[in-house]
């Protein structure tokens, strides 16, 4: 064994992989070799599937459900419908969001491919036929399909069962179609700022509907033991222990009696962080029958039912002076929730943190008013790679912005340059009442202008212009409002959303640590362990990670919202910090000095003084199962909670260059840049590999995904023919740039980055496509950025043949 | 996502699979490379009850170039077409057309027979084949015939082939050497059916243009081979006017219908931007 302290400081430092180390993922060993162990590949004995009978049409009423000939079909075990679930009370289910949604439709359908019946068979064929042979009688109703009908005096009433309420859990209804209004901001200061101001703008943006897409689907395994009365459910769950309390309460099944396991997850950006029938549909299986049942969805059923994004019709306005400073913003948000109010937000929140949406500026009066509506579309609003509804709100404001800079005829570089946040503004708290923590933008943007040569990348543009050609050049600033969050301000169903970390230090000077978050990819068991190694002085590599089983994890409330580095992070360096404390008790000991004669150096405390006089951690663990001090307990281990004081604030610069064939409609991204900010940075590749996603998943959204419904409410393109998932051959080339502004109320001043490049990587996207029109006077345009409709702009400006 | 139940044969000869496409009549169906029909199977679109697998019909494989003709056995895969080097040399074109095709794995398992019999009008391959003036042999109960691939396709999934019939060859006459050839493809991405594409095939006299055929994909029901389109080409010096005269008779000619990859009229603009940008590439690949 080499002996550490014959190495150079920096031996040490590389030995122990910790905080800013670039180490492989550890994950990826299995995952590159086929070797993950995702839902799907849990069998167990005596297993069987479930699938569903789902809804042709958009808003019918059941008239009947004949199950007989499905139940004939050979291998064909149960037929689940809303009746046979009603004894239980399990028909219906209650959303995060305080509605409830139909498990199997009861009555009446509301979406197209809502679950109907629920067939449950020894294999996925003869379930598959199972669900052929159900025979089901619908009349038709009128659909509605546009949100802007909603809430009109004719208008079909979607939600009998909700009609006669005046609150569906956010707030007091005006309209049986209405689900909640939101109002935040002084209005009275805003119409001020507007009544006198010398430039106003104003425009109308629609974020489309999207889905996450995640290329692993949702499914369980639901496996009741009957002899202990135990329940084991296998999901694809972003918050296992938060799947475990709504089990328990809808099932009425004590928790300590459930057991969620979330295995490798396969993608989820807010696509699993929800509940869905499937899950409860399973669970009622496997308690009726006593065996094992598995359901996972296929690519049609997750995109056209489970929890899709955004649908947000915006409108937005400023106010301004001459020079372009924003004196006031204004924004109205018809906000389609689909048929059951679903969406993932922290419960208080009925459009999550869409408050941010002053952004990166300082803007002294806003007033924002959004109401949300049902449709007869599937139900959903979860935060797609970004925390909730920021990307809405970070989109609104980079459009809008771009909208004033043409309008008052500033560069739009400098009209962001002109509306910062100053870094010495911070803390800086908005006019929408958030406490932004740290930033430093004029230098982020600053470093991007440089590192593009912005001014030639101008200066060819207009020469392009001259010569007829359209090139665009976008920029976004965005600030994100990530780590939900706060307790006193965050909740999920009365939880509050703090995050755990559990670590054991093993006698040889190994460790596991156990969170209450779940990867879906993002590498946390890397990156945990790389925070703690920092803090503890043990190699990241001697440090296991585990994360999604309740039986083992501390409570967490999961993983989404960039919520893992800022909370549960912090409640790894903190657990982290406690061992060390008493690690410094038994160094003590075992040096026989005062705890106070000794300092921290990486991997061991020294004697002050007394360089040679050291015990190293790995030492000090062997000692905390043999030689403690009197009285001290044995063992090595340390639990947090952490409830953050604060949300964090991460901040980028992007800049994005198209070209636009004018002929084809076709955008192409010749360079994008990209600069983030995520406070200190833990692993420098993994950072990088999610800004590379994160960018391919807001290029996506911004020219091509979207989720379309004819005027009957049939949902187009729900399959990756057309749902456009880009490949390495349309995925632009990426490239990367930092800053790091730490943030001062994180334990190690990190503030999570894998969601920032979806939420500023849309706007720089669309702005750039905008850009390429701005000396046509075109201000704004209609995301996603199809061929198509890029030509149909072409064409109404007449440079289309 | 679960194809409905079915008997799965593999015949070892033409005759043997004739008698059972003979034998099963409706309730049977050939599979190829399995990459149009599967799809369609799984989505319970298709639910034939038999499968007819012409993998080992060893008289199906292999491409044979002789003096004024290139026959190409119906089960060799797009990514034959890719890799055979002879084809390149006498045949460009229908390597730049196969790899416009899905992505390398859906080319090893595709047939070039399969792609043409399907008679799906988002297939890339019979727009080529009719602007190369190839025909297909069919093989039947009844003994063996040609069809032109310009007469072949009747409407969206209708050919000119009886059911009991197997397209066992694709006939092309060999392109005169040093013709110019294109095939313009938009697309949304990888793996996608076209917007709209065109393939061009031209011959030049010194200046000016004495042959000029040009047909299109997925605008219509069927591919499109418009004898006007080639027409406005031929007797000039393929100059821009012409070009626009070609141009406008594609559009003409294009009849798309509205799906998510765009409106009527930008696909049929679309169509023409393609034969524009074929016409283009080709006349500058010209060799004399
Ligand atoms: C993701 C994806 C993307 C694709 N993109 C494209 C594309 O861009 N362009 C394109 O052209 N194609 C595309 N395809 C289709 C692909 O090229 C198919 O392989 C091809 O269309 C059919 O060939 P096959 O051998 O797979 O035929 P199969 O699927 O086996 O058969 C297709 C049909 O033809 C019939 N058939 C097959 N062989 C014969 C024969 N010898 N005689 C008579 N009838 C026969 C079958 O009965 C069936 O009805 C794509 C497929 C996929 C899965």
């Amino acid at each position: 064994m080499s002996d550490a302290s014959e190495m150079t400081l920096e031996q040490r430092e590389a030995t122990i992989g910790g905080i800013g180390c670039a180490r492989r993922r550890k994950e990826d060993v299995r995952f590159i070799q086929g070797k993950g162990n995702y839902v799907d590949d849990v069998k167990l004995p005596g297993q069987v599937f479930g699938d569903f009978v789902r809804s042709p049409h958009a808003h019918a009423r059941i008239k009947s459900i004949d199950t007989e000939k499905a139940l004939a079909v050979p291998g064909v075990l149960a037929v689940l419908t809303a009746n046979d679930l009603k004894p239980l009370n399990l028909h219906w289910m209650p959303t995060l969001a305080g509605d409830s949604q139909a498990v199997l439709a009861d009555e009446k359908v509301h979406f197209q491919n809502q679950e109907v019946a629920f067939v449950i068979g020894e294999d996925r064929y003869a379930v598959s036929d199972g669900v052929q042979a159900v025979e089901i009688d619908y009349e038709d109703l009128p659909v509605l399909v546009d949100p802007k009908q909603a809430l009109a005096k004719d208008a079909p009433v979607l939600r009998e069962d909700a009609a006669a309420k005046d609150d569906v859990g956010q707030g007091p209804r005006k309209h049986p179609n209405h689900i909640f209004n939101w109002d935040v901001g002084d209005k009275g200061a805003t119409d001020k700022a507007f009544a006198g101001a010398a430039v106003t703008v104003k425009e109308d943006v629609l974020y489309q509907r999207v889905h996450p897409c995640p290329l692993e689907p949702c499914g369980c395994v639901a496996s009741m033991d009957k002899i202990t009365g135990e329940l084991t459910v296998y999901g694809t769950f972003q918050a296992p222990h938060v799947v475990r309390t709504i089990v328990s309460l809808i099932a009425g099944l004590p928790e300590h009696k459930i057991r969620v396991i979330a295995p490798d997850i396969g993608g989820g950006f807010g696509n699993k962080v929800g509940a869905y029938p499937g899950y409860v549909c399973s669970v009622v299986g496997t308690i009726v029958l006593g065996r094992p049942v598995k359901w996972v969805e296929n690519r049609i059923d997750n995109i056209s039912t489970t929890a899709f994004a955004r649908d947000y019709h915006m409108t937005g306005e400023l106010a301004a002076d001459e020079d372009g400073r924003i004196t006031g913003l204004r924004v109205y948000v018809l906000a389609d929730h689909g048929a059951f109010n679903a969406h993932a937000q922290p419960t208080k929140w009925p459009a999550g943190l869409f408050s941010i949406v002053t952004g990166s500026y300082d803007i002294p009066a806003a007033h924002v008013s959004v109401d949300g509506v049902y449709t007869n579309k599937a139900p959903g609003g979860v935060a797609y790679r970004c925390s909730f509804r920021v990307t809405e709100a970070s989109y609104l404001i980079e459009r809008m912005i771009d909208v004033l800079a043409q309008k008052v005829g500033l560069d739009k570089a400098e009209i962001r340059a002109r509306n910062f946040i100053k870094p010495e503004q911070f803390p800086y708290t908005s006019c929408l009442g958030w406490d932004y923590d740290s930033g430093d933008y004029p230098r982020a943007l600053a470093k991007v202008l440089d590192a593009v040569d912005y001014k030639g990348l101008r200066e060819e543009q207009a020469e392009k212009r001259e010569r007829g050609e359209l090139m665009g050049i976008g920029i976004a600033t965005f600030t994100e409002i990530v780590g939900a969050g706060p307790s006193r301000n965050c909740d999920i169903l009365g939880i509050g959303m703090f995050d755990s970390c559990e670590i054991r230090v093993h006698p040889t000077g190994s460790a596991i640590a156990r969170l209450g978050t779940k990867s879906q990819g993002q590498g946390h068991e890397t990156t945990y362990a790389q925070i703690i190694a920092t803090e503890l002085g043990l190699p990241s590599d001697d440090i296991a990670v585990e994360e999604g089983d309740t039986d083992t994890a501390p409570y967490g409330l999961g993983t989404y919202g960039s919520r893992s580095t800022p909370v549960a992070g912090a409640a790894a360096a903190h657990a982290a910090r406690k061992i060390r404390a008493k690690a410094q008790k038994i160094a003590a000991h075992m040096l026989e000095v005062a705890e106070g004669d000794l300092e921290w150096e990486i991997d061991r405390f020294k004697v002050k003084g007394l360089p040679e006089k050291v015990a190293t951690m790995k030492q000090i663990a062997f000692a905390a199962y043999q030689s403690l001090p009197e009285g001290m307990e044995p063992g090595l281990e340390a639990v947090n909670y952490y409830d953050p004081p604060n949300f964090t604030y991460p901040f980028g610069a992007y800049l994005c260059v198209v070209d636009v064939d004018r002929l084809t409609g076709e955008v192409k991204v010749r360079r994008f840049y990209a600069l983030d900010d995520c406070g200190t940075r833990i692993n420098p590749m993994i950072i990088e590999g999610q800004v590379h996603g994160g960018l391919t998943e807001a290029f996506a959204i911004a020219m091509g995904q979207e989720l379309i419904f004819d005027e009957t409410g049939n949902i187009q393109g729900a399959s990756l023919m057309d749902y456009f998932v880009p490949t390495a051959v349309e995925t632009p080339v990426w490239e990367t740039g930092h800053t790091v502004t730490p943030s001062p109320h994180h334990p190690i001043g990190a503030k999570g980055v894998g969601e920032s490049p979806n939420v500023g990587g849309v706007s720089a996207f669309s702005n750039a496509v905008v850009d390429a029109f701005a000396h046509l006077d075109v201000t704004h345009m209609p995301m996603p950025h199809t061929p198509w409709r890029v030509w149909k702009q072409c064409e109404a400006l007449g440079i289309g043949e | 996502m679960i194809p409905g139940t079915f008997e799965y044969h593999r015949p070892g000869s033409l005759d043997e699979a004739v008698t059972l496409l003979t034998k099963f009549g409706d309730e049977g169906r050939m599979i190829a490379g399995g990459h149009s029909l599967v799809p369609m199977m799984k989505l319970r679109l298709a639910v034939p009850e038999h499968l007819i697998d012409l993998g080992h019909v060893e008289s199906l494989q292999g491409i044979e170039i002789t003096g004024q003709s290139i026959e190409i056995g119906a089960m060799t895969t797009q990514h034959d077409l890719i890799a055979s080097d002879s084809l390149v040399e006498t045949c460009p074109l229908l390597r730049e057309a196969a790899l416009t095709i899905a992505d390398p794995q859906v080319r090893y398992r595709g047939t070039i027979g399969g792609n043409v019999a399907n008679g799906d009008p988002g297939n890339d391959m019979p727009a080529v084949m009719q602007s190369l003036g190839a025909s297909y042999v069919l093989h039947g109960p009844s003994g063996t015939r040609q069809v032109a691939a310009r007469a072949f396709y009747e409407a969206a999934y209708f050919t000119a082939r009886e059911d009991d019939e197997i397209l066992t060859a694709i006939n092309i006459p060999v392109p005169a050497p040093g013709h110019g050839f294109a095939y313009e493809k938009l697309k949304r991405k990888v793996g996608d059916y076209a917007i709209a594409a065109a393939a061009v095939v031209l011959t030049m006299d010194g200046g000016t243009c004495d042959s000029a055929a040009i047909a299109l994909t997925n605008v219509g029901d069927t591919p499109i081979h418009a004898e006007a389109m080639g027409e406005s080409l031929v007797g000039t010096a393929v100059d821009d006017g012409a070009i626009a005269k070609a141009v406008a008779a594609a559009k003409a000619a294009a009849s798309p219908a509205a799906d998510l990859r765009g409106p009527r009229d930008y696909r049929a603009h679309a169509a023409g931007v393609m034969a524009g940008r074929a016409i283009k590439r080709a006349l500058a690949r010209v060799k004399t």
